[in-house]
């Protein structure tokens, strides 16, 4: 609306500028706290005396000689051997990433290209799918999985969270083929492709911009998820957030919770990074679904 | 395209999907009419010079063969729905015909586990679907005011709640406002109360899970009203303007109407989202004072016992509530589709 004429009065640019200041604040405040209390020692971040001591860091001081220490990191790491979860999380994330990807664009691109109906009612079941909390699948994964011997495993844990992945993928990359015109592949079929020299040939150069914004929330999803890897891993296959959610439960010695403070920063890292490189695409992915209806 | 062709581009994504969304859900149907066997008891017979006893002994042995036999238990038809950890009818008649008045029906109600965990569940996707839609929108009113030089930075900052690990994001709150945190210590400041702690009491602990849950979802609404606001037609605000109408006349009459299909949209995926609420319970540590269905799932099975026969059952109950949240959108989809 700005340039659009008439001129916006002052009290309203104030509210709108105050409101906005406050907005940001409540969104970056917590991370900012977070990441400047993750060096210090727990007494100051979790101060009885004084919120304040959380920034001074007095007892940081007095135990290490600096108002900055980064025994959190120290013991998170490589005490409690964080980066054997961090490793398992690389793993899981690649290849969630990578599979669910290969089956959501063939997947996707056969429903954008069928006209029949089932391709609809796919398309509904897999909302349905969609809908339904992991955690109830869950539930029906155990005991199999127990008699089966497959709990505890990394590769159980990635063919889930594929399949979990799986509807929200395929509505997704459905919708993007959509937006490619049928033209380029019926006319390479007309040239006597076979559908899949069709799609290898002629849709795969142009899939990519789409692949990517689907990727970006297929990474969210598998790095993200705590409910399948914290029931379906075994501990010594645990991956980065089911990690801290252990953390937790052993914070009876003091300094266990400043693991859990600085391996919440090094988990969030990875996310900054992502949105600050790829924040048109995830704008525009959060955004297809709504705004074409 | 044909049948044979379709099939072989979907079978990966439908295997993967049959394989590991809709037999789980077979399975989870088929343990919750199953219970867990009871322990094979033998009667002992004891002899003493002073005359024989019998007594009862637990068959060790036994009990471990049969459970290794048949592991989905014996079979109990409908028992586990009923029973006092689920839909709890004779609990519920019973509070009926013993309540004093609404009230202290209502409160024997959150006695039952699976009403707590329901009635928790549907406040919060009550109060956060709509709290986190309305901040979105103001703020994207806010961001589309500003010069678009400082959108972008705003906009990448606005994301980060929505972005980072629920788990995580959780915690990082959760840390803020322990009593030794920074926001505890504010608020025991505001409330002249040294002593006040936000984890002890049952309120205060729903209201901060609802300001997480709508600190964490409106960056979404926000993003996605900011998309719809772009798609505003400059031509009908500008007649409008001409036509001499205010301010607010132009959010009321255009803005609002044009944003509307994407307030449904989102209402739908937000309702969807929040019924599943249940890494904040995990990071608030807040499982005595708040379940979600899906954190009463997690309990029953987590901990000594698994309790699997009981989150199966709760299980197909919170795929069934899913159902029925959906049915409006789903009837919908079908009859534009009829009409196709």
């Amino acid at each position: 609306m700005s340039g659009s004429g008439l001129k916006r009065p002052l009290t309203l640019n104030l509210i709108l500028g105050t409101f906005l200041v406050l907005w940001l604040v409540i969104a970056i405040f917590p991370f900012a706290w977070t990441l400047w209390g993750s060096f210090k020692v727990e007494n100051d971040f979790f101060s009885k005396a004084d919120w304040s001591h959380a920034l001074t860091g007095p007892l940081t001081q007095a135990t290490h000689g600096s108002p900055f220490t980064g025994a959190g990191y120290e013991g998170a790491w490589i005490k409690e051997e964080f980066w054997r979860a961090a490793l398992n999380s690389l793993i899981v994330v690649v290849c969630v990433v990578t599979i669910s990807l290969t089956f959501g664009t063939l997947g996707g691109y056969a429903l954008s290209r069928s006209t029949h109906r089932y391709a609809f009612w796919l398309l509904i079941v897999a909302l349905v799918f969609r809908a339904m909390p992991p955690i109830t699948l869950v539930s029906g994964y155990l005991l199999p999985f127990y008699q089966w011997n497959l709990w505890g495993h990394l590769p159980t844990a990635i063919i889930v969270l594929v399949a979990i992945n799986q509807p929200f993928t395929l509505w997704m990359l459905t919708a993007f083929f959509k937006n490619i015109p049928k033209d380029l592949d019926e006319s390479a079929r007309v040239d006597g492709c076979t559908p899949f020299q069709a799609f290898r040939h002629v849709i795969i150069p142009v899939m990519w911009p789409g692949v990517i914004t689907t990727g970006l929330f297929s990474f969210l999803l598998a790095y993200n998820d705590f409910v399948v890897t914290a029931m379906l891993l075994s501990k010594q296959n645990q991956t980065m957030i089911p990690k801290i959610a252990s953390f937790l439960g052993t914070t009876q010695t003091e300094g266990n919770v400043m693991f859990a403070v600085s391996s919440v920063v090094s988990v969030t890292a990875p996310l900054f990074l992502l949105v600050m490189f790829f924040q048109r695409q995830i704008v525009s992915g959060l955004t297809a679904g709504a705004v074409k209806g | 395209m044909r049948h044979a062709t379709f099939l072989r581009f979907f079978l990966p994504t439908a295997t993967a999907m049959l394989l590991f969304i809709a037999l789980p859900i077979i399975s989870v149907v088929i343990q919750s009419v199953y219970a867990p066997h009871d322990q094979v008891v033998i009667e002992v017979q004891n002899c003493t010079p002073f005359g024989c006893t019998k007594s009862t002994a637990i068959d060790q042995d036994a009990t471990k063969k049969l459970r290794e036999e048949k592991p989905l238990g014996r079979f109990v038809g409908g028992a586990i729905y009923t029973d006092r950890a689920h839909l709890a009818f004779s609990e519920l008649g019973e509070a009926w015909q013993l309540a004093s008045g609404p009230g202290d029906f209502l409160s024997r109600v959150m006695n039952l586990p699976f009403y707590r965990a329901l009635v928790f569940t549907l406040t919060y996707m009550a109060f956060v679907t709509p709290l986190s839609i309305l901040l979105g929108f103001i703020v994207a009113m806010t961001v589309n005011a500003i010069p678009r030089l400082m959108r972008g930075p705003v906009i990448f900052f606005s994301l980060l709640p929505m972005i980072v690990t629920p788990l995580v994001g959780a915690l990082i709150l959760f840390w803020m406002v322990d009593s030794r945190g920074i926001l505890g210590a504010a608020v025991q400041w505001l409330a002249n109360n040294p002593n006040l702690s936000l984890k002890a009491s049952t309120t205060l602990t729903w209201i901060m899970l609802i300001v997480y849950g709508t600190w964490s979802t409106s960056p979404f609404a926000f993003v996605v009203y900011y998309a719809g606001l772009q798609t505003v037609p400059k031509d009908t605000l500008e007649s409008a303007m001409l036509d001499g109408a205010s301010r607010w006349h132009r959010v009321r009459y255009i803005i609002l109407p044009h944003l509307m299909p994407l307030t449904v949209f989102m209402f739908l995926i937000k309702i969807m989202d929040n019924f599943r609420v249940f890494e904040p319970i995990v990071s608030f540590n807040a499982g005595a004072h708040a379940q979600s269905l899906s954190y009463f799932i997690y309990s029953d099975l987590g901990g000594e016992t698994r309790l699997l026969s009981s989150a199966a059952a709760t299980s197909v109950l919170t795929i069934g509530g899913v159902l029925v949240l959906l049915s409006p959108a789903l009837v919908r989809t079908w009859r534009q589709f009829g009409k196709a």
